[in-house]
């Protein structure tokens, strides 16, 4: 008697393929088969699941890139410990307006990179996506333009740690060591400066051939990470290396 | 968070006029550096170009990288990455004050 009420109200299951052992018995359209983006992998739930991975995968390399400037930046704290004033001599020597310059052409660069995830989030047409991701990779070249300029000139002033360099100050092994800790610590940046141009190519290339959307954007949005991490160290490695020892004397 | 958003994501999507503003805080943040590099301020010439470049790092993690609204796991990720450099700087930070007070071993 209740079996006809009940039925009402929890209706058993009306269509469920049946128990099977043969796996070669199933047939496909024993399965929901929901629609999905043709971007979602199969291991995700949806959209959303997979660029929280995807982005927390890439912060979990960005904290690998941490500890990797980080060591450097403790060198740096040792050293400019141990010869404070050595320090702020050979710092004298770097050109800070050139350092501004670069540190202006990076934010600008992080600003483009921004709108350039911003382009794809909003579904922009791809001519407008590879605008603005063309000019964060102009703004990254001429930050590398910049930097040879740089290079260029402490060559030729012999103020290339090594058998041919020359100080004239009062702490030649201090310099010796500031200019060591330079080239490492801006040298690893303009490496990470050129593979970011390589990563953009790639980025580049895609959003010209209309592959993110509002619903996909995930590629650009991770290398946009990258790209705000390497300006990060910038925004650190220039007061530190460019403006210590008190250009007020100057 | 409802304009913009796609039928499968659930992403916040910023105002261009957020991304200027900020854009427009580091270029002032860059400047004050350079203008507080030439003026004599002692030991606290690096504490104010130390605490500058924190928050122009700080509004780049935030908002350029989205940090903001991203997952709370990708929060304590990238907040784990910062604590340990904060670690890092500890010890050197115990390294260097070594003799500042008398009694204490360099």
């Amino acid at each position: 008697m209740p079996d006809a009420h009940h039925g009402e109200h929890f209706p058993g299951p009306i269509h469920q393929p049946p128990l099977v052992a043969n796996l070669e018995a199933i047939q496909p359209h024993d399965f929901v088969h929901l629609p999905h983006h043709p971007k979602l992998q199969h291991h995700f739930d949806d959209m959303a699941q997979q660029i929280d991975a995807s982005t927390l995968g890439m912060w979990v390399f960005l904290v690998t890139e941490i500890m990797f400037f980080g060591g450097l930046f403790a060198a740096y704290l040792v050293y400019r410990h141990a010869s404070p004033e050595g320090f702020a001599e050979a710092s004298h020597h770097l050109n800070v307006t050139w350092g501004a310059v670069n540190t202006i052409v990076l934010i600008v660069s992080s600003l483009t990179m921004a709108l350039a995830v911003r382009s794809a989030q909003t579904s922009a047409p791809p001519k407008t996506q590879v605008a603005w991701i063309a000019a964060t990779m102009v703004l990254g070249a001429a930050f590398l333009g910049v930097k040879a300029i740089e290079y260029t000139d402490k060559f030729t002033h012999h103020l290339v740690p090594g058998p041919n360099f020359h100080w004239t100050g009062k702490h030649p092994q201090a310099a010796e060591i500031f200019y060591s800790l330079y080239f490492c610590m801006t040298g690893l940046h303009a490496t990470h400066m050129i593979i970011g141009l390589g990563i953009m190519t790639v980025i580049g290339i895609m959003a010209w051939r209309r592959q993110f959307d509002e619903d996909y954007y995930t590629p650009v949005e991770i290398a946009g990470l990258y790209w705000h991490f390497v300006d990060i160290v910038w925004i650190f490695l220039f007061p530190l290396l460019y403006l210590i020892g008190g250009h007020f004397t100057e | 968070m409802s304009d913009g958003q796609g039928h499968f994501g659930h992403a916040h999507i910023a105002p261009a006029s957020m991304y200027y503003a900020v854009f427009a805080a580091l270029i002032v943040g860059t400047v004050l550096t350079v203008a507080a590099a030439k003026v004599d301020m002692g030991v606290f010439n690096n504490v104010v170009m130390l605490l500058i470049a924190c928050t122009k790092a700080t509004l780049v993690i935030l908002f350029f990288m989205h940090v903001r609204w991203a997952s709370r796991l990708t929060w304590v990720v990238a907040m784990a990455g910062f604590f340990w450099l904060l670690l890092l700087f500890a010890v050197i930070g115990d390294y260097i004050s070594r003799g500042w007070v008398p009694g204490t071993l360099r």
